[in-house]
């Protein structure tokens, strides 16, 4: 089980236009990549290739997120979902 | 040739071929089983590929869209396939349930989640019931609810058309409306009038011609007809190029020989303001305030009512703009304020009998209005609306004064305050016609309601002996305290010239009608004005009255209104 945080960039939050650049982008990594709210129980994770979970989540600007995934290319996909969260997609 | 009779409430005539909008989709039935025959697996599969379809359909539509509406239907595509909804679609697939009703309970599940979020994500509850109605459709092989995407121009035929179906309502596609019910006070009418597209309402039948018949729309004299011959497309042709000077307004509302009457323009908000400013509106007669406060859990602040009322105000510096106070209530719900369960709740606590049920609101939101005015160089009046009695308007004028608002007013829709006009007009300062509402309560026929649309018209006699009532008492009061009309029928040319003879002083209508009212009016003096306001309050119904009035009027055939 690889594991990442990111810091939420985009100014309105991971929601609307940020959450589906997202989860368009996880669901195109390869592997199945869980999103929780940096403290919540790992068994609370929900599918980050969903929009409608990204938007219950919650996330705000700044909110600290922890991505997780497995297997092959795990790593790889991480770091890419991380490098897109910590961008501004509003300004994007 | 057939042809179909209705209501017309939105001039233009035109000719195009109709598409009908479809019928809102029926709710798969609670405790819907897979039919027999069909496996779990079998409807999932059917699930997964109407969601592909819809998707692919909403792609296509946001390849097409720019700005927001673009964005929105990229997230929308995005939750028809989203893995949480068809997950827990399938697992009820699973139990027995059938596709239709577990898309269904599951998008349910996921909008409630997101109402209970509030804010933005509960605006965005309705995109998610807008996709699954899609999916539903599409299960079932029916056209997907809503208007229908096309890229030539056409028609818009329903039933009757929600708020709701027209937000997205593009009008350089949809080029007229056509409705088999609704009435002349429609929502139809009124988003028909805002964007100047031509409308006939209550025209029964209309619902049953096929997509892509031609048809001949004539939305002043409220007709419909197939097999459009030369004379219908050589109307259409003149109306095009009448269109052009029907859309300039000089700025100047006169009769003929001089008689000042200010056409006034009603507002929803700044953009608005803006627009009828530019419209060359000579003020606002009606500013509405509910949308500063709809589709709101709770009431909005003191500096976002600041706000949203000064930028209103500061598009028209040095001009009038009358503010009507929160009008809350029968088909204006606000959870905050009105009770959802009346019986009856066109003639519940609505308007301003909120203020005694929840005291406060009112107060914050004249202190609002005060506020903002001050800063602002517009001449900033304020009244309530659902005034019944001279007690209340002695009431409403007081919280005025306690503001520091100095011109309070009235909205007469409730035939009492028309007929009590005299001691209702002591206490304030001017009255302003809300003829929709008036008529509906003269008449006691409901708005929304089609078959009671030749009740519910504001040539009825009755209702246009209120007007009379109504200046007549301002006259007794004796201090030449101004009578103005702001509802739907300052808009209609011909009526705008029976109200200016029945003594009103101003007009107040959406942008869009000032030109057109103007063009009529410059044509009468105020002398033949009142003839013609003396010929319609004696007919004894509201055909004739228009009739009468329209006999008069030479110029509205010439100009096709």
């Amino acid at each position: 089980m690889s594991e990442r945080k990111a810091t939420v960039a985009s100014s309105s939050g991971l929601h609307a236009r940020p959450a589906a650049l997202f989860a368009e982008a996880a669901g195109n990594a390869g592997v199945e990549v869980t999103i929780a709210m940096d403290g919540a129980p790992a068994e609370d994770a929900m599918d980050a290739s969903s929009i409608l979970s990204l938007m219950t989540l919650g996330a705000e600007h700044g909110s600290t997120v922890v991505l997780r995934a497995e297997g092959d290319g795990a790593d790889a996909a991480l770091d890419k979902l991380v490098a897109l969260l910590e961008t501004d997609l509003d300004a994007v | 040739m057939q042809n179909f009779p209705g209501v017309g409430v939105s001039p233009g005539r035109i000719v195009a071929p109709v598409r009908q909008m479809p019928r809102p989709l029926a709710d798969p039935p609670a405790g819907e089983k897979l039919a027999p025959g069909t496996t779990a697996e079998d409807a999932a599969e059917a699930l997964k590929a109407a969601a592909r379809t819809v998707q692919e359909e909403l792609r296509r539509r946001a390849a097409e869209a720019a700005g927001d509406a673009k964005a929105v239907l990229e997230a929308t595509a995005l939750m028809a396939t989203d893995p949480m909804l068809i997950k827990a679609a399938v697992k009820l697939i699973n139990t027995g349930t059938s596709a239709e009703r577990a898309v269904w309970e599951a998008a349910e599940a996921v909008a409630a989640m997101l109402v209970s979020l509030g804010g933005y994500m509960a605006e965005r509850a309705t995109d998610v019931l807008d996709v699954r109605a899609r999916i539903v459709a599409a299960l079932r092989g029916v056209p997907a609810p809503g208007i229908p995407a096309s890229a030539t121009p056409f028609i818009l035929v329903a039933e009757d058309l929600a708020p709701a179906d027209t937000a997205t309502l593009d009008p350089s596609v949809v080029v007229a409306l056509v409705t088999a019910g609704g009435g002349p006070q429609s929502h139809t009418a009124i988003i028909a009038r805002s964007l100047g597209l031509p409308a006939v309402v209550a025209a029964a039948g209309v619902d049953r011609l096929p997509d892509g018949t031609e048809v001949y729309v004539d939305g002043a004299a409220g007709t419909i007809s197939t097999e459009p011959g030369e004379g219908e497309r050589a109307a259409a042709t003149a109306w095009a190029a009448n269109a052009s000077t029907l859309a300039v307004f000089t700025g100047r509302g006169t009769t003929a020989d001089g008689h000042l009457v200010p056409l006034l323009a009603n507002v929803g908000g700044a953009k608005d303001a803006v627009k009828a400013a530019a419209a060359g509106a000579e003020g606002v007669g009606l500013l509405r305030t509910e949308f500063c406060f709809l589709e709101r859990e709770t009431e909005p602040s003191n500096a976002e009512q600041v706000e949203a009322y000064r930028g209103v105000f500061d598009a028209f510096p040095g001009r009038k703009v009358v503010v009507r106070t929160l009008d809350a209530g029968a088909d204006k719900p606000l959870p905050f304020l009105t009770d959802a369960t009346e019986p009856n709740p066109a003639l519940g606590v609505r308007g301003y009998r909120t203020d005694a049920a929840s005291p406060g609101v009112l107060e914050r939101q004249l202190a609002a209005i005060a506020e903002a005015a001050t800063g602002s160089t517009a001449d900033v009046w304020v009244m309530a609306p659902m005034i019944s009695t001279a007690a209340e308007a002695a009431h409403f004028a007081s919280l005025c004064a306690a503001a520091g608002l100095k011109t309070p007013g009235v909205m007469v829709e409730v035939p009492s305050a028309a007929v009590t006009a005299e001691s209702i007009l002591r206490e304030v300062e001017f009255a302003s016609l809300g003829t929709n509402d008036l008529t509906q309560y003269t008449m006691a026929a409901d708005r929304q309601l089609g078959p009671l649309a030749a009740l519910n018209n504001p040539w009825q006699p009755a209702v246009l002996q209120l007007v009379r009532l109504t200046v007549a008492g301002s006259a007794a009061e004796g201090n030449g305290k101004p009578v103005g009309v702001c509802g739907e029928a300052a808009a209609d040319p011909a009526l705008a010239v029976v109200l200016v003879g029945l003594g009103v002083s101003t007009l107040s209508m959406s942008a869009r009608s000032l030109a057109a009212v103007a063009a009529v009016l410059a044509t009468v003096t105020l002398k033949e004005a009142r003839e013609i306001a003396t010929l319609a309050l004696r007919a004894t119904s509201p055909g004739e009255a228009r009739e009468r009035a329209r006999g008069k009027l030479p110029i509205l055939e010439e100009l096709g209104l």
